[in-house]
């Protein structure tokens, strides 16, 4: 499954460790939320960066307040239609301040890419193994009006609309 | 009436082609039928019993009239010459071929329409009173608020993907015509005892297999914090709603389950934390969208014109249809005129591309291009001077659009029922034509006052039976179509959920079923009591008596 990031294929340079079992010394790894709870100290001991993954009902209360101890938050849709991984991104980046990479992944379509990228998510792990840099750069550019503000930089119309009127 | 400018046209634009591009890989075989369902859901296509359904929103049931001659057109080139409206203030075609929808879609985008967000887990078609800007006693006009809702809602990058569907209406008058109370979350406008203007909220009415009425979760939001409170409830609703069971997942369910105190506290914990933040309406926005909504040209006139009050006197058919199809204007000689589409023996809310093409150059003659939908599937024209009320009326009874009959028995909101949806148990829109018949009296309906008929071909309810003065709700009975019937609903300000009056009656009696229901009100009313006045005080029992009495 391509990856994703910052508009480009890159390679999954992360090892996505289970509930249990030995982690490499050096290599960065993300472990489910549970391991974390379980195994904090230790993870935190290790000197390679740490991930940490999150079911959709895993809510973003759950790991706000240690956001800055992960190098990347994997969110995991298990269907696109369940949305609450995109009330978790925003308030991950929005409320708890997290400036890390936040990757999508799981039921990851072509058709969900602008939301998600609007709600804070930089990395997509996308389903379809056709996926391209240039699929995604598409997906990106077919709609430029935004009606409300989401965790992007994009400036929503409800003050471009004014901004072009005070230039004039 | 807003209108789009440079950027919502360029929005609507780029959809189109998103669509286009969509539908393109759909008939090339690139995209199977499943991958292509959320996409066309998207924008509004269903794939129902017989061909593609396209449903086109009507942001808060208010067309200009080119717009609507943009529907009559779309009616005549794309469909089989009619369309539908729907209880959301909605148009349906229910015959479309996949190929020319995009080609729909750009029709609709060059007058400001769309379909999106008429379907799927997301925010639906926002509604309103049909009356705004002309009832009496309105706070503010609620389409300012409902198109700030619109605008909002749409595409929302976090909320596109609910629990389930979500829908919202705001009122700003007294009398609730725009059944707030059985919606997701209901707005009603209201004023403090400071004079500040703001909105009562509730959350969780709904209909369905459970129906509820809402709950009233805040008594004042000072309406510059709209945005925000709506943003909190709808986070609080993606993450805790449940997804599970789909029968469980809309709203209702999570303030049933949580309650209503718990609820409002998740809310008011969220909403602390983003009240005053970036989804709060710039005060200039908000006045450009509130400009767009200012009062029509209207005259100085008299209250009462006498060309009215003698065409009344000397024509007993006008004075019946002014009795029952006008409602009063806040405008000293002006009328709302109510356009019937329940015909005797015909689907109630079809109309065909001719009749939206007359009511187009209607409203244009008499008023001001304006044209409304109410959830009750008729049209409104909303600001007539009295003066030109006999010519209007004269001018609509050849169209078949001067029935007299809003509010009455034979004013029945029905949903397409096993006709056209593969959800129903049994067929509605019959059932409402013969009722139609039955009672095509028209004296006897207006002695019989204001009485809803509101008739459901499955329990998702999408014909209003629960809220129905007598609401009939299509079963299936080891493979037959019968009909159950509640007594008691209402939507406006007084909301009920109707009553089961005991076991279903077949196809074939379903109609002196309700004739029974109606003769029992009548032999029990006191002078001038409405149905529903005499249900709540009669009670149930005298209705199943008469109805279950052994022969
Ligand atoms: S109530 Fe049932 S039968 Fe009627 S339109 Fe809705 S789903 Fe179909």
């Amino acid at each position: 499954m391509p990856l994703i990031k910052d508009g480009e294929v890159v390679a999954d340079v992360w090892m996505h460790a289970g509930d249990e079992g030995p982690l490499p010394p050096d290599q960065p790894v993300t472990v489910p939320l549970a391991r974390w709870q379980r195994e904090r100290a230790s993870l935190l001991a290790r000197s390679a960066p740490l991930g940490i993954r999150l079911t959709s009902d895993q809510l973003a209360p759950e790991i706000g307040a240690d956001a800055g101890h992960f190098a990347v938050i994997v969110l995991v849709f298990p269907s696109f239609r369940d949305g609450r991984p995109y009330s978790t991104a925003r308030l991950l980046r929005e409320r708890y301040g997290f400036r890390g990479e936040l990757r999508a992944s799981g039921d990851v379509l072509r058709d969900q890419l602008l939301f998600m990228q609007r709600c804070g998510i930089d990395a997509f792990d996308i389903a379809d193994k056709a996926a391209t840099a240039e699929a995604w750069r598409q997906a990106m550019a077919e709609i430029s009006v935004f009606y409300q503000p989401a965790s992007d930089q994009r400036v929503p119309v409800t003050r471009l609309r004014h901004r072009a009127r005070a230039a004039e | 009436m807003y209108t789009y400018d440079a950027f919502d046209e360029t929005f609507v634009t780029e959809r189109v082609a998103q669509f286009r591009d969509q539908v393109a890989r759909r008939l090339s075989g690139e995209l199977t039928e499943d991958q292509f369902r959320p996409l066309r859901l998207m924008n509004g296509l269903y794939l129902q019993l017989h061909a593609y359904m396209l449903r086109v929103a009507i942001p808060y049931g208010t067309l200009t009239s080119i717009q609507l001659r943009r529907l009559a057109h779309i009616a005549r080139r794309y469909d089989k010459g009619y369309g539908h409206f729907t209880t959301r203030q909605n148009i349906q075609y229910n015959w479309p071929a996949l190929k020319d929808t995009p080609d729909i879609l750009a029709d609709l985008a060059e007058v400001g329409m769309h379909a999106i967000q008429t379907s799927g887990n997301c925010i639906r078609n926002v509604t309103a009173d049909q009356f705004a800007g002309a009832a009496a006693g309105e706070i503010e006009d609620p389409r300012i608020w409902a198109e700030i809702i619109r605008q909002w809602s749409t595409l929302h990058p976090e909320f596109s993907f609910l629990p389930r569907k979500f829908k919202i209406a705001v009122t700003a008058s007294p009398n609730d015509r725009a059944a707030i109370a059985v919606h997701d979350i209901g707005l009603k406008m209201v004023r403090d005892q400071h004079g500040e203007v703001g909105f009562t909220v509730y959350v969780g009415g709904g209909m369905g297999r459970t129906p509820f009425i809402g709950k009233e979760i805040r008594a004042f939001l000072p309406k510059a914090h709209l945005l925000s409170y709506l943003e909190a409830v709808l986070r609080v609703y993606n993450q805790h709603g449940r997804r599970d069971n789909m029968f469980k997942s809309r709203i209702k369910i999570l303030v049933h389950e949580i309650g209503a105190d718990a609820f409002r506290e998740r809310v008011e914990t969220e909403w602390a934390a983003i009240k005053d933040g970036p989804v709060e309406l710039p005060a200039e926005e908000l006045a450009r969208i509130a400009e767009q909504f200012a009062p029509p040209a209207f005259e100085t006139l008299a209250a009462v014109a006498p060309e009215f009050e003698m065409r009344r006197f000397e024509d007993r058919a006008f004075a019946r249809w002014a009795r029952a199809n006008l409602f009063p204007h806040r405008q000293p000689g002006y009328a709302i005129v109510n356009l019937s589409l329940k015909p005797e023996g015909e689907p109630p809310g079809d109309a065909s591309a001719e009749q939206m093409d007359a009511v187009a150059d209607l409203a244009d003659r008499f008023g001001f291009g304006d044209i409304r939908v109410t959830h009750e599937q008729n049209l409104v024209l909303p600001h007539v001077r009295q003066k030109d009320l006999y010519e209007l009326w004269q001018a609509l009874l050849p169209l078949g659009l001067a029935t007299p009959n809003i509010g009455t028995v034979t004013d029945i909101i029905a949903c397409p029922g096993l006709d056209y949806c593969s959800l129903a148990n049994a067929r509605s829109i019959n059932v409402a034509e013969d009722i139609t018949r039955r009672f095509s009296d028209l004296d006897r309906a207006h002695d019989l006052g204001e009485l809803k008929i509101k008739i459901s071909g499955c329990i998702n309810a999408c014909g209003h039976h629960h809220v129905g003065h007598i609401g009939i709700l299509g079963v299936d009975k080891k493979g037959e179509e019968h009909y159950q019937i509640t007594l008691g609903g209402d939507a406006t300000e007084t909301a009920s959920i109707g009553e089961i009056v005991g076991p279903a009656f077949s196809a074939a009696r379903i109609v002196d079923a309700v004739e029974t229901v109606v003769t029992t009100y009548v032999g029990h009313r006191a002078p001038g009591e409405r149905f529903l006045d005499t249900y709540r005080r009669i009670g149930m029992k005298p209705f199943k008596d008469s109805l279950y009495a052994t022969h």
